[in-house]
């Protein structure tokens, strides 16, 4: 079979293996549903996450494992992964190619030419992974200071390799070496002692914002299927809605978008997954190249060339996505995939120059510590910022947090959200709960969202922890946050209505509301005076409330100045009287002439900090159609010590 | 002035031609225009009264009938209520299509009581089957989410193992209902089409607490009828309840007090909020069934004055002994 062929179906098999993947990851043990799929593996084989988190954490969680057959495969054979696995890649490839089917060869060469611009990937990548090995410089720069001996051990290596070099005459400066090693030396010693780092230069994850599987994994989550579920076929028991979702469809959109322009425009110009690919392709064992130099420089190799790496002359290894289109396109059949460089040369790459290295990489190093004076992560963090039910502290969470809509995607009540900037600017799409949105809050045994997380930036909690029950027995539940009554807005505490639907709905025993009674009198407009009175009945002056307006059962008639002042449940009444329960009779009669209180009686919920997880179900409940009465913010959330609200006892 | 050799005149066939196009083009978007005119605006928009009801699927007894039967086994204390109330073929006919209104409230597992026990439900579609039902269905619009709420009960798994059908209450099978003589439930959403084709109703509600109501039963039972925002109608929450089983009239209804939960209801949580009461109740009348339930709970009448509202409607009767129920234990 024709290699592009192969190709063509190797990256439908993944699209379509993507979309499946996406479709099925909702709960249940059917075929449909999530059951067994492992539907974050090609999250997994983006070596780019688990760099991101290496380099971050320090540790390869579980299935990132997979990222080191990508390098490996990788280093091999090159750019596999973007020509024949990523369904981003596929989907602009596809996309490029409806855009420009119709155009003439030229054009087409035309806009396969390779860009300058193609090496911004590159200073994103560095941009990006500086961010997340903020932690990592930190500790080499303190390495003076820690390790001292392994510190001079390495100068001194260095000291007697230059010295070695120098000897052999093999370094062409000799003496500019000699000062940049002290220069280098002195800059190091000078910073370990000056580097304070505090928080604010721990490191974070933000690979995802462009990462093309977790920018793919959310468009598809938080955008496409539920436009889908909504307007065609379902793929969820009910519609999902999700917060704030423009930008990232806007992201998405303008990234499809572009390739009507220039074909995969996202691949070459801004995939820092790409550029991680192409700098590990750089000794590529197998490669496209020319067998001979016998090339009369038609260009057609390059009517179809994916990566725009210059087949016809010098190929740009680092660039070529190994589409093999070029393969095919070449009517000389010089073009192969071979082990020998191209007959016509190859460009080594990737074209950046020390100076862009180190803006990107200094950008890159700065942008975390200078976010972080808005002191989010500290004092100034937002209450609103109530995370899932396992994430991590929040330094620990946004060093982990790829953004990729899977925790937003599986949870069965469509409470997960992307977060706005509550959590930050480098807080954003990360998940936030949101109670007004969804079917109901947090739902009290779910553990879906962290055990499907791929970076344990939720981490794969057990029932048994989320609920403190048996080992966790003396943690006491995962809370997430704490309900407040806003008692301004509350049926029973401002409006003397009766409602509790709060308290019914808290699915913590014993309740986290609890109730307590009150009797309010209320505004009857006129004052009621006994006409006449017999045990059960009484008959006013004047006029009373309207028929039945009193006959709910939750309204109770007082005698003023009575010995017996305890209320009597009302039962029914009509404008000139009311009747009470036969249970409590009147003892002793009302005197004609003595006031009647209409009380109504009220439970008015209080919350319990103690037993409050923050599920949010009373939120999400509560009859307040607005703003609700009852909202839960992430006050004494149990990931961080910080946010306690009681006193231990 | 010179003509200009590169301009085609317009003779007068193509001017008589393009002038018929204006013409057309004109007249067309005049008539939109006046086709679509309003010189109104929108009115305030009342909803259209909405005319429609639940059918009546009681059986149409000469007298209401109950049934108190003891036991640990719900499936052998149900079988039991149901024959001393004359059999399930006094209730479910060949050929008819039968809708369990199930308590699917809460995802939580059946084991915390919070909702019907799957065991009942698994009896009661057999037995449904066994006396010629065409086909038997299960529903309920639980307060959590719906799929999570009928696969964590184990409802739904025991409903179609018995060969019925869960709905799951979507959008589109509410419909706007008016009870008559109602002062709450007026055009108000109620999931309405799955009782479309159905000839008998069946309620099966497990025995609660409730904080709010008192206790939750079988007339409680059908709140989960209701959609749209229903949690305003705590605001008067008796007053709701009797509405409720004025607008719907069983075949029969089954109160599940195998076991009850005493406190922290409904949503439970805990098993120590269970007891063991061990009863199953079977009946044509709620008012008498509820009205036994809550001896069970411990409580007086006169805490839930929805009873009584529903007495004085005409719904039932509060004094259960009043049927002669038949009282037997396993």
């Amino acid at each position: 079979m024709n290699i592009v062929t192969t190709r063509r179906i190797c990256q439908v098999f993944f699209f379509v293996l993507f979309i499946w993947f996406c479709t099925v990851t909702t709960l249940g043990g059917q075929m449909r549903q999530l059951r067994g799929w492992p539907v974050n593996w090609l999250i997994q084989l983006d070596p780019l996450v688990g760099l991101g988190t290496l380099l971050t954490t320090r540790t390869v969680y579980a299935g990132l494992l997979w990222g080191l057959a990508t390098i490996v495969l990788t280093i091999l054979l090159g750019r596999f992964f973007c020509g024949w696995l990523c369904p981003f890649g596929a989907l602009h490839q596809f996309v490029g190619f409806l855009a420009r089917r119709n155009r003439s060869t030229a054009v087409k060469i035309n806009l396969n030419q390779y860009h300058p611009g193609q090496s911004v990937k590159y200073w994103i990548l560095i941009f990006l992974l500086t961010m997340s090995a903020l932690e990592v410089l930190a500790d080499l720069i303190r390495l003076p200071g820690t390790h001292g001996l392994l510190f001079g051990i390495l100068m001194l290596a260095a000291l007697a390799w230059m010295i070695f070099k120098a000897a052999r005459q093999t370094s062409a400066k000799p003496k500019k070496a000699g000062i940049m090693f002290l220069v280098v030396i002195t800059v190091w010693l000078l910073l370990s002692a000056v580097l304070n780092g505090d928080q604010t230069s721990a490191a974070s994850l933000q690979i995802g914002l462009l990462d093309p599987i977790a920018l793919v994994y959310r468009s598809v989550n938080l955008v496409i299927l539920p436009l889908v579920g909504r307007s065609f076929v379902s793929v969820s028991t009910l519609p999902r809605a999700y917060d704030g979702i423009f930008p990232i469809a806007a992201v998405f959109l303008s990234a499809i978008l572009l390739n009507l322009s220039v074909p995969r425009f996202y691949c070459r110009f801004i995939c820092p997954a790409g550029a991680l690919f192409g700098i590990l392709s750089r000794f590529a064992v197998w490669r496209v190249g020319k067998t001979k130099d016998e090339c009369v420089a038609c260009g057609l190799c390059e009517k179809n060339c994916e990566g725009a790496c210059s087949p016809t002359s010098q190929i740009r290894i680092n660039e070529c996505v190994l589409c093999m289109n070029c393969l095919n396109d070449c009517r000389h059949h010089l073009l192969t995939y071979q082990i020998a460089a191209s007959a016509s040369g190859e460009m080594p790459g990737p074209d950046l120059s020390r100076r862009q290295f180190i803006a990107s990489a200094v950008s890159g190093a700065a942008v975390v510590p200078m976010l972080r004076i808005s002191g989010h992560l500290g004092k100034n963090w937002d209450p609103a910022l109530v995370r899932p039910p396992g994430a991590l502290p929040e330094k620990a969470f946004l060093s982990r947090c790829i953004k990729c809509g899977q925790c937003m995607r599986i949870c069965p009540t469509n409470v997960i959200h992307p977060a706005g900037l509550q959590g930050g600017l480098e807080g954003l799409w990360s998940p936030v709960l949101n109670f007004r949105i969804g079917t109901s809050g947090c739902q009290f045994n779910c553990i879906a969202c962290g055990n499907l997380c791929p970076t344990a930036a939720i981490r794969p909690i057990t029932l048994d922890e989320r609920l403190g029950r048996n080992r966790f027995a003396d943690h006491g539940p995962i809370k997430i946050g704490t309900a407040f009554v806003d008692r301004g807005r509350c049926l029973a505490w401002a409006m003397d209505r009766p409602c509790i639907v709060c308290q019914e709905n808290c699915p913590v025993s014993p309740k986290a509301i609890q109730t307590r009674e009150v009797f309010n009198t209320i505004d009857t407009g006129s004052k009621l005076t006994v006409a006449k009175a017999e045990t059960v009945y009484i008959e006013f002056q004047g006029t009373g409330p309207g028929m039945n307006q009193l006959a709910t059962g939750d309204y109770f008639a007082v005698v003023q100045s009575s010995a017996d002042h305890r209320p009597r449940r009302i039962v029914s009444n009509w404008e000139r009287g009311l009747r009470v329960a036969e249970g409590l009779p009147f003892d002793p009669l009302p005197k004609p002439g003595s006031r009647i209180d209409i009380q109504v009686r009220l439970q008015q919920p209080h919350v319990d900090p103690n037993r409050c997880i923050g599920c949010g179900v009373c939120e999400h409940e509560c009859p307040v159609p607005g703003e609700r009465a009852i909202r839960v913010t992430a006050d004494n959330e149990s990931r961080d010590p910080e946010h306690a609200l009681l006193l231990k006892r | 002035m010179d003509p200009d050799p590169n301009r085609d005149d317009v003779n007068r066939r193509q001017f008589l031609d393009r002038l018929a196009k204006a013409g057309i083009c004109i007249a067309a978007a005049g008539a939109a225009g006046f086709w679509f005119y309003d010189s109104k605006g929108p009115l305030s928009s009342a909803p259209q009264p909405s005319n429609l009801t639940l059918k009546d699927f009681s059986i149409g007894l000469p007298r209401q009938k109950m049934s108190i039967i003891r036991g640990a086994d719900r499936a052998a204390t149900l079988g039991m209520a149901l024959k001393s109330l004359g059999g399930i073929e006094k209730f479910v006919k060949k050929g008819d299509r039968v809708l369990l209104k199930v308590n699917a409230a809460f995802a939580s597992p059946a084991m915390l009581s919070a909702t019907t026990h799957p065991a009942i439900i698994t009896e009661m579609t057999r037995l449904c089957f066994h006396a010629g039902a065409a086909s038997v269905v299960v529903t309920d619009n639980p307060i959590n989410d719906p799929a999570a709420c009928f696969t964590l009960t184990g409802i739904a798994d025991a409903a179609r193992k018995a060969g019925a059908r869960v709905v799951l209450p979507s959008d589109d099978l509410f419909c706007p209902i008016t009870v008559k003589g109602a002062a709450l439930i007026r055009n108000w959403p109620v999931l309405y089409k799955p009782f479309t084709d159905i000839d008998k109703v069946i309620g099966m509600a497990p025995l609660k607490d409730h904080h709010r109501s008192g206790a939750s039963m079988t007339m409680k039972n059908w709140y989960g009828l209701l959609g749209g925002r229903r949690n305003i109608f705590h605001q008067d929450i008796n007053g709701i309840i009797t509405e409720l089983a004025m607008m719907v009239k069983p075949s029969l209804v089954i109160l599940d007090a195998t076991t009850a939960m005493m406190t922290n209801g409904p949503t439970g949580g805990s098993l120590s909020d269970l007891k063991h009461t061990n009863t199953m109740i079977a009946g044509t009348d709620q008012v008498a069934a509820d009205a036994f339930g809550i001896s069970l709970l411990g409580r007086s009448l006169d805490k839930l004055p929805y009873i009584g509202k529903a007495q004085a409607a005409g719904i039932g009767t509060a004094d259960y002994m009043k049927l002669n129920p038949v009282m037997g234990s396993i």
